[in-house]
């Protein structure tokens, strides 16, 4: 598992906001990323996501929607596109706090994406349920694929709505 | 005899029913070989129903859920009947918004009710300490 700041990543609701010290990888704002390249690290990132989620002041149900969503992407990073990396953000604080998730990879891409994101379909052997039902677990979701290149999934869920 | 699954509890026998459960550390290795240890005791010991305590997942993604999707499948093919008990409330909020509504698995609120469902009665005289709470 790499684990390493990247600041490059944080979203425009932190760029104007007030400077905050410098800390661990907890701080509001930071980005965590975290290797997805093997069964063990499917697990690992589960973590990290929770522990974002908790920070970020999320409740239950909430936090298991954002977590199940991340385990979708990063097993698609490593099943479908042959491992990739996820990197977790928590966005603003309070009422206005999110958690932002990017899942990337150096894969195949998605052909048609329209019918990855359809229920139940599925070029494997999975239920074909990830991608379709990761969101419905987010507020904002974004896939960006090429054939060939790969595949970034930009998710985020809102705790005030 | 098998080598122990990490991220499983033990299969316990009582009467006809076999007991187990879930943890969260499920990867695809443990998934495959709890399935074919499970279905392995169903034929070996002759069960009629299989408790599977989810009570302990925090999380149910759609690999859990095919997971125990298949291990109803089979266990019903070899004659025994599967109940998923204990399944925590956000989890199944959540699965329900993934699409998932584990066709096929019958579930029961908690193992005590799933166990009463298997029809497995506590022996006469013995203490109230069931031995499935030994699995919690
Ligand atoms: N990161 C990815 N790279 C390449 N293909 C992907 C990726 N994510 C999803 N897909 C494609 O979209 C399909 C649907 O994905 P999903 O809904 O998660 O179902 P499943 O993973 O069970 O097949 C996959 O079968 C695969 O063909
Ligand atoms: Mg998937």
């Amino acid at each position: 598992m790499t684990l390493y700041d990247e600041g490059y990543a944080r979203g425009a609701q932190q760029a104007d906001g007030p400077l905050r010290p410098v800390g661990l990888d907890v701080a509001p704002g930071a980005a965590t990323t975290h290797a997805v390249m093997s069964e063990q690290d499917l697990l690992t990132v589960r973590h990290a996501v929770r522990s974002a989620t908790v920070e970020a002041g999320f409740a239950l149900v909430d936090q298991t929607r954002i977590v199940t969503a991340a385990s979708e992407l990063a097993r698609n990073a490593y099943v479908h596109g042959g491992g990739g990396s996820l990197t977790i953000e928590v966005l603003g604080h309070g009422a206005r706090a999110g958690v932002r998730l990017i899942v990337r990879d150096n894969g195949p891409g998605i052909p048609d994406l329209e019918k990855a994101l359809t229920d139940g379909w599925t070029t494997g052997a999975g239920l074909g349920h990830g991608l379709g039902g990761a969101r419905r677990l987010m507020h904002e979701f974004d896939v960006d694929t090429v054939v060939g290149q790969g595949t970034t999934v930009t998710a985020i869920r809102w705790n005030n709505r | 005899m098998n080598a122990p699954r990490p991220s499983a509890v033990p299969i316990l026998r009582l009467g006809d029913v076999l007991v187990t459960g879930l943890l969260n550390e499920l990867d695809d290795t443990s998934a495959l070989m709890f399935t074919d240890e499970l279905t392995e005791r169903i034929v070996a010991d002759g069960a009629r129903g299989v408790l599977i305590d989810v009570s302990r997942l925090d999380l149910i993604d759609s690999f859990v859920a095919r997971t125990l999707t298949e291990l109803a499948t089979m266990a019903r093919l070899l004659g025994a009947r599967v109940i998923v008990a204990g399944m925590r409330p956000a989890v199944a909020i959540t699965l329900v918004e993934l699409g998932l509504q584990l066709r096929g698995v019958e579930t029961a609120l908690n193992a005590e009710q799933g166990m009463h469902a298997l029809g497995w009665q506590q022996a006469p005289g013995s203490s109230r300490g069931d031995s499935y709470d030994a699995l919690r």
